[in-house]
């Protein structure tokens, strides 16, 4: 049961970093990322490394999604890019 | 079979850096590579049938391999302040040129 | 043309992963097959917990606290200078950009007074969280990068908060000379440089393994002090 669910996370993240890179708009290519982050958090503990999982949950989700949002309000075009 | 889709996830981030125009993405695509990366390392270190490496009893000492951890938590926060570097040069290359796209930096000389 | 080259690139170097460590004359062992008794962490779990000693020899309940504070520390001081080196280099980088982060949107009634309540909670977990460091999952890196979340809170739902603090500089500068004061100290008495000089106690108290939970707390604060003034720096890119 345990390695079905393991299986199943490994391949919802994969699908969310080919949508992050072919991606049309760049807001959604960040909130892509931060899903990542969320997901590895699983993976991390069903492989039973708990100093990871909380290490890679306060960094991943709360600063870098941060970094990357404001970074984009400054730019003036957040729409298309070719 | 996990150990195979995580080493796909590393790949899916060096096809990201090798082919995309824009710098924002390349940082991203940088970040993908550096998780797939966090997440195989560990795998290696993975024994079934044991608990994670906390002592609660004296003498039952059954843990997975603890030395691919201490080295993930380094690398975790490393990459944090890479990222952090790397957007402050993006800002200041948007100030400067007014675009981030690096065909348009560049000059659009092909040979 | 770009799109079929970094395919045919990507492609060749993922056959050259997959042959180099699954082919017939590797070593690799599968997922989930190692065996511990060859590996180079036998040893460390074994000191730890032994029937046949008096007390153990590094005396932490959270054996990869004592891999990376007591076995491996030399690689911890080296992570603590990368950290300062990239809060420097957005410092400098923010000098040119001249200009303050404004938003559209002004703060609501509810950031404002819910910032109240929530970020006292967040700041007492993360130092409970470094002070336990050595008896649950968690440590100093956590611990300080929870103390950073709760001062990004309090920069985003005030628009007069000071950004500059200059009690984080005489913090970090402090902690990060106690820890090599306390290193000097381990070598003037061992002959090691930061040996572990304070004596064990029980597995499980509060107070045990060293001076592994002193390091550690140290750790969390400097780690804490240099991400909040990275996040500040980042805000407002002038130099005053």
């Amino acid at each position: 049961m345990i390695e079905v669910v393991e299986i199943i996370v490994g391949a919802l993240m994969l699908l969310f970093a080919v949508l992050a890179i072919e991606s049309k708009k760049l807001i959604n290519s960040v909130i892509y990322m931060s899903l990542m982050s969320l997901l590895s958090v699983v993976s991390f503990i069903i492989m039973k490394a708990p100093d990871v999982g909380i290490t890679e949950a306060v960094i991943g989700s709360g600063l870098v999604t941060f970094l990357f949002v404001i970074t984009l309000t400054q730019i003036k075009k957040t729409g298309d890019t070719k | 079979m996990s150990q195979y889709l995580y080493i796909i996830l590393m790949l899916v981030g060096i096809y990201g850096l090798l082919s995309q125009k824009n710098i924002i993405k390349m940082i991203i695509s940088l970040n993908i590579l550096e998780l797939g990366l966090n997440l195989f390392i560990i795998s290696t270190g993975y024994i079934s049938g044991s608990n994670a490496p906390i002592i609660i009893f004296e003498n039952d000492t059954n843990f997975v391999d603890p030395l691919p951890q201490a080295i993930v938590l380094t690398a975790i926060v490393i990459g944090f302040g890479v990222t952090a570097v790397a957007l402050m040069l993006a800002r200041n290359i948007y100030k400067k040129n007014g675009t981030l796209e690096i065909d348009e930096i560049r000059g659009e000389d092909n040979d | 043309m770009k799109r079929i080259i970094a395919i045919l690139l990507t492609v060749a170097v993922g056959i050259f992963i997959f042959t180099g460590l699954y082919g017939e004359d590797s070593d690799f062992k599968a997922f989930g097959e190692k065996n511990i008794s060859d590996t180079v962490a036998n040893s460390y779990v074994d000191k730890n917990v032994d029937a046949d000693r008096e007390s153990p020899e590094s005396g932490s309940a959270n054996v990869v606290t004592s891999i990376v504070v007591n076995y491996r520390s030399l690689d911890t001081l080296g992570e603590v200078t990368v950290l300062f080196v990239s809060a420097l280099g957005v410092a400098l980088l923010g000098g040119f950009l001249k200009e303050k982060v404004t938003f559209s949107v002004k703060p609501g009634f509810i950031l404002k007074n819910g910032m109240k309540i929530i970020s006292g909670i967040i700041l007492i977990t993360g130092i409970y969280i470094f002070i336990h460091g050595h008896l649950s999952p968690g440590g100093g890196f956590p611990g300080g990068a929870m103390i950073g979340s709760s001062f990004l809170l309090m920069y985003l739902s005030d628009e007069e908060f000071k950004t500059k603090i200059t009690a984080f500089k005489i913090m970090e500068g402090t902690a990060g000379s106690l820890i090599l004061i306390i290193g000097l100290a381990g070598l003037s008495i061992g002959g090691y440089f930061l040996y572990n000089f304070l004596p064990n106690g029980n597995v499980g108290d509060l107070i045990s393994a060293g001076i592994v939970p002193i390091l550690y707390v140290l750790v969390g604060l400097k780690v804490g002090s240099e991400i909040s003034n990275l996040l500040g720096n980042f805000l407002n890119g002038e130099v005053e």
